[in-house]
């Protein structure tokens, strides 16, 4: 075989591995654009130093809130800071889509409840939202995934999914069981 | 055969480089350890976060570019047959990168570096680790040069003629680096090292992410070039074959070089700061960038069975027994080949846009790029230097025995370190954790997996100690390689295998 020649075979190989991959982009295209199913890419800045002066993020506005989004989608505020997630505990019902929107104090953070889609990084300046659905009640851990310095293994929240009928909506924001 | 200069240049770098990963070992074994939380005398979130800061810089910065570097002068000058060009230039480049490394060992050592290997602004470290990491970089840029230089110069005198295949890849390294290092490099130059000196009092995060990013994934493919190189241009005729064809092994560079450059984004899937568009766009390069390696795999698979058949091999796996597994270089290859296709499953999981979500930042991560970069990066690093060695120093390998229980140990323990932190990802465990503090009943299925990693840890360190002994004894006390003995045709240790 000459040096400037391609085996039959590894022609065949060439389309084979072709495509695959192109299989592969295809699912992620049609589940990506036909169901909208998207990593969190909320881009959107905000001054990480003065949290606690915003309208969104000020103390009293944290948490589960009272009033449902407009397609019926519970938001949670939440502020992420060294070394946990501000409200510690919040409380959600099973079935119903969560919005999260977190935003850091400090350094970076990563928000990550395991087995479970809901995954994002925290990084300041810019407001994290993240939507999932948690289908089983339980308690579950909110962990920070991301090193945030040398108390990161202390950095931990709890969330606990409720059955919808079990479910009472907080009066206020901020307003934890 | 090389001269004396080139001989002595590609030493002196690959002693730093292998220096540099004995030493890292052993602080990945204290990680395990201290991580298990058995050992409560070893727990402290401080000495943990500096060791695995040591670690990362050591085995992804350190080892790796004087290997390349030293690899790359060999190549250069063994395969082009010329000398090298301007040596003084690259003992100037191996005196930058070795003061840089200096520089930033000390306050890594000192817990004021605890940054990890990716920088993490704005947790800060001390100033001059910013200024080490970037003469580092800004040495391994007077490599890229000699590089560039020297294929100009090949092609100035052999007009028409193609680049032998060592030094087409090699070119295609120094290109791919000199582009993808511009990234850590202006994020160091324009942010860390300003705010480290006082002179800006806030750092854009968003902005250092981006800039990082775009130096992370391609500098995967700056440590993983040289591997391929030896697995197209050793593995084929150590085997007793021959290369199946020298145009796509070409080819798999150049789509290397060109895909590997713009997918960085897809380390930022989780952030805020990039929108969907730009992550979706970087999903479809990293997909391709997959192309290559398949390629690669098929291709050194391929010339395997051809060598295989050749030498007796019959029917449809009976060619896999025929081959030399006693030849450190084949059974690195092979060792090195299982992990890529282990480790190559995990990354399309990784790749998979929205589905990263489960394993972003969990300790699948590390699993996936330790399979990757020490298992088939690093495995077939090792198999160089015990082909090289012989030739470097003119003495034989100390032990061909001693060589195939290092590889298959290196091989081992990855696996058994790696398969728990897989399934620990799965479990959600994060990876840059130096306990386990939660109080949750999650956590608890996590504990029998950290015994699995302290076995592997275990047996990987031995494996590294046992290959730099081997290096050590090769150069002080192997047998003289008879002068008349032809180097270039003889198998490594200068005795016949298999």
């Amino acid at each position: 075989m000459s040096r400037m020649e391609i085996n039959e075979l590894e022609r065949k190989w060439l389309f084979v591995s072709l495509a695959m991959i192109g299989m592969f982009v295809g699912a992620i295209v049609v589940t990506a654009i036909g169901k909208g199913i998207h990593p969190p890419s909320h881009v959107e800045t905000i001054d990480s130093a003065s949290l606690h002066l915003s309208q969104e993020f000020a103390e009293d506005k944290l948490g589960v809130q009272p009033e449902p989004l407009a397609d019926g989608s519970l938001q949670v505020r939440l502020v992420a800071g060294r070394y946990g997630f501000y409200p510690r505990e919040i409380e959600v019902p099973a079935g119903r889509r969560i919005v999260f929107r977190m935003a850091s104090m400090d350094v970076l953070h990563g928000a990550h409840i395991p087995m479970t889609n809901m995954s994002t990084m925290i990084v300041p300046g810019y407001v994290s939202e993240v939507v999932s659905v948690f289908p089983k009640p339980g308690e579950y851990p909110m962990l920070c995934n991301e090193y945030c310095g040398l108390g990161h293994d202390h950095m931990w929240s709890k969330v606990t999914v409720v059955a919808q009928e079990n479910w009472r909506e907080p009066a206020t924001g901020g307003k934890q069981p | 055969m090389n001269d004396a200069t080139v001989n002595r240049l590609t030493l002196f770098n690959f002693w730093v480089a292998f220096g540099a990963f004995g030493l890292a070992c052993f602080f990945g074994m204290y990680q395990v350890l201290e991580r298990s939380g058995l050992f409560a005398f070893l727990q402290s979130p401080a000495v943990y976060f500096a060791s695995v800061s040591t670690h990362g810089v050591l085995m992804a910065f350190v080892l790796t570019t004087f290997f390349i570097m030293g690899f790359g002068y060999y190549t250069a000058a063994q395969s082009l047959r010329r000398p090298l060009w301007n040596p003084p230039l690259a003992w100037a480049g191996y005196g930058v990168c070795l003061f840089g490394v200096a520089l930033a060992a000390v306050p890594l050592l000192l817990g004021k570096a605890s940054v990890l290997y990716t920088f993490y602004p704005p947790i800060q470290a001390n100033v001059f680790f910013y200024l080490g990491a970037t003469l580092l970089v800004v040495g391994s840029w007077f490599w890229c040069v000699i590089m560039l230089v020297m294929f100009a110069q090949w092609k100035r005198d052999h007009p028409g003629e193609t680049v032998p295949l060592p030094m087409f890849a090699t070119a295609a390294n120094a290109l791919l680096w000199l582009w993808t290092s511009a990234g850590v490099a202006l994020e160091s130059v324009f942010q860390l090292l300003p705010w480290a000196l006082g002179l800006t009092d806030t750092i854009d995060v968003g902005l250092a992410r981006t800039l990082f990013a775009w130096t992370l994934h391609p500098i995967v493919y700056f440590w993983l070039i040289p591997a391929y190189i030896a697995l197209y241009c050793y593995v084929p005729q150590a085997a007793g074959g021959k290369l199946f064809s020298d145009l796509l092994a070409r080819a798999a560079f150049v789509l290397i070089l060109v895909l590997g450059l713009p997918i960085g984004f897809h380390h930022l899937y989780m952030d805020p700061e990039q929108g969907a568009g730009w992550k979706f766009l970087h999903m479809v390069g990293t997909f391709a960038v997959a192309i290559p390696t398949l390629l690669t795999a098929f291709t050194v698979i391929a010339s395997l069975e051809m060598a295989g058949r050749r030498r007796g091999g019959a029917g449809l796996f009976g060619w896999i027994g025929a081959l030399p597994w006693k030849h450190p270089m084949v059974l690195a290859a092979i060792l090195s080949l299982l992990m890529l296709v282990l480790g190559g499953f995990g990354g399309i999981v990784n790749a998979s846009y929205a589905m990263n979500a489960m394993v972003h930042n969990t300790a699948w991560v590390p699993g996936h790029f330790h399979l990757i970069f020490a298992g088939t990066v690093v495995t077939m690093y090792l198999a160089v230097a015990y082909k090289l060695w012989p030739e470097l120093c003119g003495r034989r390998l100390y032990s061909d025995d001693l060589a195939l229980v290092q590889l298959w140990g290196w091989f081992i323990g990855m696996v058994i370190m790696t398969t728990p932190w897989h399934i620990l990802g799965l479990l959600g465990q994060p990876r840059r954790i130096s306990a386990v503090q939660y109080n949750s009943v999650l956590t608890l299925s996590w504990e029998p997996y950290e015994l699995a990693m302290i076995a592997g840890g275990f047996i990987l360190v031995g494996s590294a100690c046992l290959f730099v002994y081997l290096l050590y004894k090769t150069q002080t006390a192997g047998g003289k390689v008879d002068a008349r003995e032809d180097m270039e045709d003889a198998p490594p240790t200068g005795r016949r295998h298999g």
